[in-house]
């Protein structure tokens, strides 16, 4: 039975797109066949994350308006056999993407991944919500911060009113997913605390991914960071997230900075 | 929120405090119908009853004050009904 996931946010620059690559390569680390769709046409920007920007051919428009079949559309990652992009288009108009025709590759897809995983571009228009629209299950991710907070809470509204699931009376499932966290940061009082983030989203909570040099390096280099270093934190942050999002239950990291007693002393203008 | 607070505990609780706040206020009016475009609509059918206008010549504003809000509606009427008006009231 495949889950379709719709990575979201509102507010843009969150980290939506890295998520996305980070977990469809985690999931089919494990093992899961998955699919990473870019729903962000004219800025398009997953291929290049995941390093696959000079395989583009045909993408989700041309499926859509039936230039080309899925099959020739989707690009197989060179390092995960089971990791599979459809790219979204960067010229066309984004009117071409109709809610019939993303109803119909979504079904399509369904019979041949585990995993539809659908980066959602920013805002609350079109692109947003057609990316939505057949989400099984939502993953929200929200940086600390007023603004990302207050954009969550309203994409939340739309994933409880305008999916299809919502519409039938069902309930799309929600996570949330709190990026660029600096722990330090929160313990001064500078930051939001991830209780503060949950209390007010009142969302459970599919992981905290530590802000951390390794995310830049990974899109820098064109790799999902579960695959350019699996050890950093960040990385497994997402394996865990990916985890939970499998329906497995594990323990909860808050990320925290260890620190030998002259940093905590001294270090704290350098964080 | 004092300024000794702020200096004590960080920007943390502030940025809580006020979207907790704000939050409210959205959540609640999200699933309210279009107040101001319903009392246009009324409002407009009442005196199109009586007096012909531009639909384009019409401007309502709502201004939200601390305690008392205002609902400013602006009509303008051709000059022919607005001496009749006048002499009406």
């Amino acid at each position: 039975m495949a889950n379709v996931v719709v990575v979201t946010s509102g507010k843009g620059g969150v980290g939506k797109t890295t998520s996305t690559a980070a977990l469809g390569a985690a999931l089919a680390q494990h093992g899961e066949k998955v699919v990473v769709i870019d729903f962000d046409v004219g800025l398009r920007n997953l291929d290049l994350v995941l390093g696959a920007e000079r395989r583009v051919v045909f993408d989700l428009i041309n499926v859509i308006t039936g230039v080309a079949k899925l099959p020739q559309a989707l690009i197989r990652d060179k390092r995960l056999e089971n990791l599979h992009l459809l790219p979204a288009s960067q010229t066309r108009d984004k009117d071409a993407l109709t809610e019939d025709g993303v109803a119909k590759v979504i079904d399509e897809l369904r019979t041949k991944f585990d995993w539809i995983i659908c980066d959602s571009p920013a805002g609350i228009e079109r692109g947003a919500t057609l990316a939505m629209r057949h989400a099984d299950a939502a993953i929200i991710v929200t940086n600390p911060e007023v603004s990302s907070v207050r954009d969550s809470d309203r994409i939340i509204g739309l994933l409880d009113s305008k999916t299809v699931k919502a519409e039938n009376g069902e309930r799309v499932e929600k996570h949330l997913l709190i990026t660029r966290y600096h722990p330090s940061r929160a313990a001064r009082g500078e930051m939001m605390t991830i209780e503060d983030v949950l209390e007010i989203l009142s969302t459970p909570l599919l992981g905290i991914i530590p802000e951390s040099e390794e995310v830049l390096r990974a899109s820098n280099i064109g790799s999902p960071v579960t695959l350019s270093n699996a050890l950093s934190a960040p990385a497994r942050a997402y394996f865990d997230a990916a985890r939970r999002l499998r329906g497995e239950v594990v323990p909860m990291i808050v990320p925290s900075e260890n620190k030998g007693i002259f940093n905590k002393l001294f270090g704290r203008k350098a964080a | 929120m004092t300024l000794f607070k702020m200096f004590r505990r960080g920007s943390a609780p502030i940025a809580r405090e006020r979207l907790q706040i704000l939050l409210a206020h959205e959540r609640g009016a999200r699933n309210q119908p279009d107040l101001l475009g319903i009392l246009r609509e009324e409002i407009l059918a009442v005196i199109s009853r009586h007096v012909p206008f531009e639909p384009d010549k019409v401007q309502i504003k709502l201004d939200r004050g601390k305690s008392v809000s205002t609902l400013e509606v602006d009509i303008e009427i051709p000059n022919g009904f607005g001496t009749a008006l006048a002499k009406a009231s």
